[in-house]
């Protein structure tokens, strides 16, 4: 499995190639669309992130030293984004979850979405991802 | 009145509007939220700070005189605007959610007692809600809540009904910020007033579209945001009726609010004192007197006009695009569109069309009760001042359909 790191790389390459806005939302757009939808089931008072603009749903759980999370938005760009951070970090040993500072998101151009100004439940879904990922680390 | 702007000539007075958003031209459909200033504004506040500042009401030196005269003379200035009979009337307060707070402050520790009701209505701002929240909870009063119908409009039949011997204060918005519906409140109030109930109108969204007359709608009190009427922000305005403001005890002590202080005893100020303790905004309070000026100005037949073509020509073009669904479909509305799409999230329609310069607002506009009787989580929101035009509107539209055609 590439390492965060090496994904983090990738991503930032990928959205380089984009010369406008636009293509780069339509990328996010993709992304959110192709990202599976959790279970209604799964859609819980205990997985909400809770965010003004956009609702978002964080499963997490713990396997060995790694953490795997499945997470959703109701937001497509929200969703968008969060398939680029499950692509990151899902299946990604705990302490090196904690340690990541997310300073891909800013070199990707997307620091915006994850201004807490913002209030889609992104930045309230890293802290929470971070949490998890602090909990299962002290296991 | 002075020479009639086109609306051309209004915006040239605003300069934030020859901004440019993502390299697009900023097209700000965002008034409901704050509205931009007129130079006359910005270079008052900034005069002010230039020329006149001092601390108000205290001093003797002849800068402190004319901050205070400046001070008030734009107390005078939006008791005329907005016909207080009596300048101590007129409260300066940060904003409407202060004057709101100032009341219910008041209303908890003078006025309600347990069993006591307020009503208030389904589509409420929480500024108008939560204040009567906490203060039905701290006195054990009842909150009581009038119904709207699916288009928006309160069910007046279902508010008389509310009103009992009990109804200690009605508390309404004049204008939805998030449907746009007008209240019919001069009704209100007379039967609220026959049931022996005062009345707290919020203006927040009224006063940016209309001429308010508080003598002539006889509301008991009025609560005013300056940055919503090309103010500055900070400052607000609350009116009420002497006798009402006699009864409420002062909202915050310190300087300013006293007579004479001592640890056996101490004495309150007169109004409007009474209710202005510590240093204001007193930046903010001139500027608002240099919008009021400003807003004296202007044409409001004219405007008024204008913004209904504006709200009408938005509306049509809206309803064009499929799966789009209007929510505030009110007889009687003012400068507010709200939308929803049956596939596409508010959330990303505000973010793509604000890469296209588009200012608009979206989620749930601080009226979580209004979104769950609409059954929706949120809305995107388009709110209009008299400086709008219709190219703006077409270029909304366009971008609007853009986002669509990007997400769906």
């Amino acid at each position: 499995m590439q390492s965060i790191n090496e994904i983090s790389e990738e991503l930032i390459e990928d959205f380089e190639l984009f010369d406008d806005w636009a293509d780069k939302y339509e990328y996010i757009i993709s992304l959110g669309k192709e990202l599976p939808s959790m279970d209604d089931a799964d859609k819980v008072e205990d997985n909400i992130v809770k965010g003004c603009q956009s609702q978002v749903w964080l499963k997490a759980k713990q396997e060995g030293d790694k953490v795997v999370f499945e997470a959703d938005s109701d937001a497509i760009i929200t969703k968008g984004i969060i398939a680029l951070l499950v692509k990151v970090f899902n299946g990604q040993e705990a302490k090196e979850i904690v340690n990541n500072d997310l300073a891909f998101i800013d070199q990707i151009g997307l620091k915006e979405h994850l201004s807490p100004n913002r209030s889609n439940g992104l930045v309230a879904m890293v802290k929470k991802m971070k949490t998890y990922a602090l909990v299962y680390s002290n296991n | 009145m002075a020479n009639v702007k086109s609306i051309a000539e209004l915006r040239a007075d605003f300069p934030i509007l020859s901004r440019k958003i993502n390299g697009k031209p900023l097209v700000y459909l965002d008034n409901g939220a704050s509205a931009q200033k007129p130079s006359i504004v910005i270079d008052r506040v900034s005069d002010y700070y230039k020329v006149e500042n001092a601390n108000i009401h205290r001093g003797v030196h002849t800068l402190s005189q004319e901050a205070t005269s400046a001070y008030e003379e734009a107390r005078r200035k939006i008791q005329k605007y907005i016909n207080a009979p009596l300048e101590e009337e007129v409260i300066f307060t940060k904003g409407t959610t202060d004057g709101i707070n100032l009341v219910a402050n008041g209303f908890t520790r003078g006025i309600l007692k347990k069993g006591d009701e307020v009503i208030i209505s389904e589509m409420e701002h929480h500024s108008n809600i939560v204040p009567w929240q906490m203060a039905c909870e701290y006195t054990g009063a009842v909150l009581k809540v009038a119904p709207i119908n699916d288009a928006g409009e309160l069910i007046m039949s279902e508010f008389k009904a509310l009103l009992n011997a009990n109804t200690k204060l009605v508390s309404i918005t004049h204008v939805s910020n998030t449907l746009g519906t007008i209240n019919p409140v001069k009704e209100i109030i007379e039967l609220s007033h026959a049931n022996g109930t005062p009345v707290l109108l919020d203006g927040a969204q009224s006063v940016p579209h209309m001429k308010v007359d508080v003598a002539e709608l006889d509301c008991d009190f009025y609560a005013i945001s300056g940055h919503k009427m090309f103010g500055p922000t900070g400052v607000g305005v609350l009116y009420g009726k002497k006798e009402w403001l006699d009864k409420l005890p002062p909202y915050q002590g310190g300087g300013d609010m006293i007579k004479s202080v001592s640890f056996e005893k101490t004495v309150y100020n007169d109004l409007p004192h009474k209710f202005e303790a510590g240093t204001p905004n007193i930046a903010g309070g001139i500027g608002l007197g240099a919008a009021v000026d400003y807003l004296e100005e202007l044409d409001w037949k004219a405007i008024h006009i204008h913004e209904e073509e504006l709200l009408a020509h938005a509306t049509t073009e809206i309803k064009k695009i499929e799966g789009i669904r209007i929510v505030g479909t009110a007889k009687n509305k003012a400068g507010v569109l709200s939308f929803v799409h049956e596939k596409a999230h508010h959330y990303d329609i505000g973010t793509i069309i604000d890469q296209l310069g588009i200012a608009i607002r979206t989620g749930h506009h601080c009226t979580e009760p209004l979104m769950n009787r609409c059954n929706v989580t949120g809305t995107a929101r388009a709110s209009f001042a008299f400086y709008n035009t219709k190219e703006e509107v077409d270029l909304f539209i366009a971008a609007l359909k853009r986002a669509l055609n990007m997400l769906l």
